[in-house]
């Protein structure tokens, strides 16, 4: 295939993918909608009140970063997951597979879809929280880069964990067990200065701590952590999924027996 | 020229069993080819093997020239591939469902959408263009994987099990569309439960079994090689037999009801005439199987054990 041609195969697993998020909004895009504007109802208004400001910032403030990311990545993977295990388990899988289409094209066509839902799903919850309060954009590129890298790296946590599983049961096992608990440790609701140093020292091994913490300072200008280590830390666990993702569907790996 | 050729090809699975044995095939360029066997035989493996479904052990697979190992995405950018089994995603529309196939070989929208629109009217789907692909019958569903297949216009069209589950109105009308598809110059390979398909469509077939190739040779051949040949007599009234002979052996099944085996290059009227001496009046006469079925049951053996090819 020439480049053109394998570009028009990449637009139409995107557009094909995109489309499907589309028209099931009622499960991809209100469902963060709801869930944050809880939270902020919640956690900024009720309880945010009473709690005093973190690194110079309103409660509400301090966490919408952390939310937005949160929302992100959550979907991202999910979107992954979830669609292309329904591929495989629906064996339309099997479309992509006896086409010409490379199989770096099927794996980034995929996190592309990933990363649109997991970036429109941010915005919105980005939007709900304008109802709660005043958003600051202290570096846009900043921003950029961490939502982007993120959602990519969950879109192709959501590949690997897709290529593996056998039965429905296991795409939603990372989700529950593996990604909620980091979500929840990684600094969203805190920021952890005001943890003890044993906490401190292990939220330093939470990787989503990093985004979290980058997203943030996209937004407020503060952080906790380095950023260069953020920075690497994301661009090479991308690196690594994406080798690790073609390499699976190259092997057949959940695909060929 | 060689569309298909196929050397020493063989697969082991995991578990251990060995489903091809070193399996050599070609299929020329415009036939129609018929790969038939019975259920396990190796036949979807093989054709999974073509179509980058299933992973090879050992052996070398080229379409027109092009080997599967070196240029997988040439290989499969020649076949157009319509699986036994439904694959769909089935909330999808019809017209979705063709129109991205296209998209994934890298047809841009506006020929796509050309190509889509032609194929569903052809194959009498326009109609449902905008339906998802839930909401059709089987029949429907088999004629929108056909579409599927078709839509990045392949060299070769490989088939397995087209018509399974289609009345026979359908099936009839789908071997039109395909035996016109065949003149056009489109190498067909079918694998078909239906033996008097492959008889009907096919110029070559090829019988495989335990993942060895038992015959590969032009359908008149393997049929002239018939042995013998069962028909199923209706008689007018119960009759007295005539004797068997070494050209034709008699059996009752019900006072009214014979079945007459007869041998290769026994005429009807000579049959006849053995009937009429022994005055027995035929009502209609039918063949008990296609003479395909025959010759895959004498190769096989497998009589009652569930023919599939």
């Amino acid at each position: 295939m020439n480049a053109y041609r394998l570009y028009i195969s990449w637009l139409t697993l995107t557009r094909k993918e995109v489309m499907r998020v589309l028209r099931i909004w009622t499960q991809t895009l209100l469902p963060p909608a709801i869930t944050m504007g809880i939270y902020f109802v919640v956690f900024g208004s009720f309880l945010g009140g009473q709690i005093k400001e973190i690194e110079g910032y309103p409660y509400i403030q301090f966490i919408l970063p952390g939310l937005v990311m949160m929302t992100c990545i959550t979907n991202s993977f999910s979107n992954v997951a979830s669609s292309f295990f329904s591929a495989k388990f629906m064996r339309h899988i099997e479309e992509m597979l006896v086409s010409p289409m490379p199989d770096w094209v099927m794996v980034t066509g995929f996190v592309a879809g990933g990363v649109v839902r997991g970036v429109i799903c941010g915005l919105i919850v980005a939007l709900v929280g304008l109802f709660f309060t005043h958003i600051p954009i202290y570096n846009f590129l900043i921003i950029a880069f961490y939502l982007l890298a993120s959602a990519s790296l969950f879109s192709l946590a959501g590949l690997l964990n897709a290529l593996m599983a056998r039965k429905f049961d296991d795409i939603s096992i990372v989700p529950t067990f593996v990604l909620t608990p980091l979500t929840y440790f990684a600094g969203t609701f805190y920021s952890i200065q005001m943890l003890p140093e044993t906490w401190k020292k292990i939220s330093l091994a939470n990787p989503i701590f990093y985004m979290v913490d980058g997203f943030r300072y996209g937004f407020l200008g503060v952080h906790d952590a380095s950023l260069m280590v953020g920075v690497v830390l994301l661009g090479g666990l991308n690196l690594v999924g994406l080798a690790l993702s073609m390499h699976m569907v190259k092997k057949g790996v959940g695909l060929r027996s | 020229m060689e569309a298909l050729n196929i050397k020493q090809l063989r697969k082991t699975y995991s578990a251990g069993v060995e489903a091809l044995k070193g399996v050599d095939l070609k299929v020329e360029q415009g036939e129609f080819f018929a790969l038939l066997g019975p259920n396990g035989a190796g036949k979807s493996t093989l054709i999974g093997i073509l179509t980058g479904l299933v992973n090879k052990t050992s052996g070398k697979v080229q379409v027109f020239d092009e080997d599967l190992d070196v240029s997988p995405e040439r290989v499969k950018a020649q076949l157009g591939v319509m699986t036994q089994e439904l694959n769909f995603n089935i909330f999808e529309s019809c017209w979705n469902t063709v129109n991205f196939q296209a998209g994934y070989y890298g047809i841009d929208w506006k020929e796509a959408s050309r190509r889509t629109e032609q194929l569903l009217r052809d194959l009498e789907l326009w109609d449902k263009a905008k339906q998802p692909v839930r909401n059709l019958s089987g029949g429907m569903k088999r004629r929108l994987m056909l579409a599927r297949a078709l839509v990045h216009d392949p060299r070769v069209l490989i088939l397995d099990e087209p018509t399974a589950g289609l009345d026979i109105e359908l099936r009839r009308s789908l071997w039109v569309y395909l035996q016109k598809r065949n003149e056009a110059g489109l190498t067909i390979i079918l694998t078909t439960h239906y033996l008097e398909e492959a008889e009907a469509l096919c110029n070559r077939v090829a019988i495989i079994d335990q993942g060895t190739i038992l015959r590969d040779a032009p359908t008149r051949d393997l049929l002239g090689q018939l042995k013998k040949q069962t028909f199923v007599l209706e008689l007018v009234e119960k009759s007295e037999m005539p004797g068997d002979d070494e050209q034709v052996q008699y059996r009752i099944v019900d006072p009214l009801t014979i079945e007459a085996d007869v041998a290769h290059g026994i005429t009807m009227n000579e049959v006849f005439e053995r009937l009429k001496q022994a005055e027995v009046k035929v009502q209609s006469m039918r063949p008990k199987a296609n003479r395909l079925e025959e010759l895959f049951i004498d190769l096989v053996g497998k009589k009652g054990k569930g023919l599939s090819a």
